[in-house]
């Protein structure tokens, strides 16, 4: 059953890394993986796919593009034109150099605030949300390998000892 | 390993030499002898329909002599109705004159430039002591070994400008002077004497620093100790000083004082900005080459996807600076300091708007994608177009003071081109043979080794 998970936990992030390729190699699906810090080619070694999060920061960074200059349009051009240090405001084009910086900093804006809030939706994130790690020592000094356990549980358990986890929890039947 | 010159490409770089020179030659023959047959000129090619505009009414055309800072010397005459016809002939004909200088000066410059670049690319990565660059040492400094020819012949230029071959800096001209009084009150820095020492000092500099740290990363292969290699961290850091200022120096007496009247403070950076993107271009483009002859294998794709974040990140850099300087001279709108974005609008419309297009928009949507910065070709198809924007940028820079309305992108600015193109891959590719192209005692060389992304 796919259900049937094992944890290893392991206490150095290069043995991890070399419990994770050995896993994959012995054809082990892995679950997750919990770490206390970002582990440098972790996401490679466990084939994860590659993440989409740039094409939205590009998509988002088009939207703030397009509301500062509708934006701009609107207050400065069409709704309260303003004669500024001699520049008629009659026309979009005319005066872009003046609107550039806004155009520039609400591109950056959107860009930045949309993907982070992406980012959290997407890892199923929001305020008071309780804690998904299994194990509260992810959070400091060790990491956590959750494998889906195939037919042969001895042998799995076996194969997670002899790649250095220094705990394997096998879930109660 | 070594690298030997490829016979292709060391003929194909003489053909360039050879179809430069007579192309050059045929620019400075085809000049005008006298300011008659420079309106002549001019007006043949008007009926041939190469007008850039600004010639229709006499009105326009006396406002745009007025605003060129080139057109003070002949401002007064300007005002005079009789004098006009005689001192526009006599205009055009200067303008036509320089316009084979101008090309030759452009170019000359524009490869001389790229060199620059690299050296202090060189030296930010010798300074910052960057585990990732040292594979990348021995062709950096192929491509530095340039700056001795280039420098050497952009010097040869400005003395011949010096003693009046040209007319390319209107400051030289004691008549202009004597006519000008702003250019009187800048006369302790901008005379000819304290112009030709400052650029040997600026020269010498560059060109020390080059052959020593050279030497240094030469000696440090011998050597079985760090201490060659500190040394040259220690003189790169010190360059830096030297170089930020000297070359912001440079960038005021080369080109800004094309335009003597006008000013920008931040014209160094701007200039800088152009050189240093322009260079690591090149970088990238020789590397690339000489991985596609089988050489330089421990380079790989993570190496050329650094290169190419540098060449998307300073041609940002590159826009900031140009737009930093543009929208606050348009914004202020004082009237000797916006004459020079206005001649440029009115009579380098395509250059001056398509060079934005070709630095900015271009590497910003070619090189945003992640993937795209590891292919090769992609990242050569790239380099063409920003080297092309590049150059266009430095005819932005020289050609609006030199020829005004009357330029072209023709026969001797492509020979320029050419020639000291042709140059440039003889120069660099033939230092490239002198010594082994991977360092081997460098102490950061294993960590360049294992560097991916």
């Amino acid at each position: 059953m796919a259900s049937t998970v094992f944890r290893a936990l392991y206490d150095d992030d290069d043995i991890l890394m070399h419990a994770v390729k050995k896993l994959r190699s012995e054809k082990y699906h892995i679950e997750e993986v919990y770490t206390p810090f970002p582990v440098h080619g972790l996401d490679k070694a466990m084939g994860l796919a590659d993440t989409r999060i740039a094409i939205t920061s590009f998509m988002y960074g088009c939207l703030g593009l397009a509301v500062a200059i509708t934006m701009m349009n609107y207050i400065m051009i069409q709704d309260w034109p303003q004669d500024i240090g001699g520049k008629p405001s009659f026309s979009y084009l005319e005066n872009m150099p003046a609107f550039v910086p806004i155009m520039f900093e609400m591109t950056v804006f959107f860009a930045a605030h949309l993907m982070v809030i992406t980012f959290y939706l997407r890892s199923k994130m929001w305020p008071f949300k309780k804690a998904e790690n299994p194990d509260i020592r992810t959070t400091d000094a060790h990491f956590l390998v959750e494998v889906s356990v195939g037919e042969d549980e001895e042998a799995l358990k076996e194969l997670l000892l002899d790649t250095g986890a220094v705990e394997v929890q096998v879930p109660k039947k | 390993m070594k690298y030997t010159f490829s016979n292709r490409l060391k003929i194909g770089s003489f053909i360039a030499m050879g179809l430069g020179l007579l192309m050059l030659a045929y620019g400075f023959i085809s000049t005008p002898s006298t300011p008659e047959e420079a309106v002549a000129m001019v007006a043949a090619a008007h009926d041939h329909g190469h007008g850039h505009g600004g010639h229709g009414e006499e009105a326009g055309h006396g406002d745009s002599h007025g605003v060129t800072s080139h057109g003070e010397g002949h401002g007064e005459h300007a005002s005079h109705d009789e004098g006009h016809g005689a001192s526009h002939a006599e205009h055009v004909y200067h303008q036509l004159k320089n316009r084979p200088w101008s090309a030759l000066y452009v170019a000359a410059f524009f490869f001389f430039m790229i060199s620059l670049g690299v050296l202090a690319f060189y030296a930010v990565q010798r300074a910052a002591q960057a585990g990732w660059s040292p594979l990348l040492f021995r062709v950096m400094e192929g491509i530095t070994a340039y700056l001795v020819p280039g420098g050497i012949i952009v010097f040869v230029i400005l003395v011949l400008s010096v003693l009046h071959f040209n007319h390319l800096f209107v400051w030289m001209d004691a008549d202009v002077v004597a006519h000008d009084k702003l250019l009187q009150g800048k006369q302790g820095y901008l005379n000819p004497t304290f112009f030709l020492i400052r650029a040997v000092i600026f020269l010498g500099g560059w060109i020390a620093y080059r052959q020593y740290s050279r030497k240094l990363s030469l000696e440090q292969e011998q050597s079985d100790d760090n201490s060659k290699f500190k040394l040259n961290f220690r003189i790169s850091a010190a360059f830096l000083v030297f170089y930020l200022i000297s070359e912001s120096m440079m960038s005021w007496d080369w080109i800004m004082s094309l335009d003597p009247h006008w000013f920008s403070t931040l014209f160094g950076w701007y200039v800088f900005a152009s050189m240093f993107v322009s260079g690591i271009t090149v970088i990238a483009m020789v590397i690339i080459y000489l991985k596609s002859k089988g050489l330089l294998e421990q380079i790989n794709d993570s190496h050329i996807h650094d290169l190419a974040k540098f060449m998307f990140g300073i041609s940002i850099f590159w826009t900031y600076l140009w737009f930093s300087q543009f929208m606050l001279i348009w914004y202020a709108n004082i009237p000797e300091e916006v004459t020079y974005f206005v001649t440029r609008i009115e009579h380098y419309k395509l250059p001056f708007f398509g060079m934005l297009a070709l630095n900015f928009i271009f590497p910003l949507l070619i090189l945003m994608n992640s993937d795209y910065k590891r292919v090769n070709w992609f990242v050569i198809m790239a380099g063409i177009i920003i080297l092309f924007g590049h150059y266009m940028d430095v005819f932005n820079m020289v050609m609006p003071a030199t020829v005004g309305e009357n330029w072209h992108l023709g026969i001797p600015e492509i020979g320029g081109i050419l020639f000291f193109g042709g140059l440039f891959i003889y120069w660099v590719f033939n230092a490239l043979t002198k010594e082994d192209l991977v360092p081997k005692r460098n102490p950061f060389i294993e960590e360049s080794r294992q560097f991916h992304y």
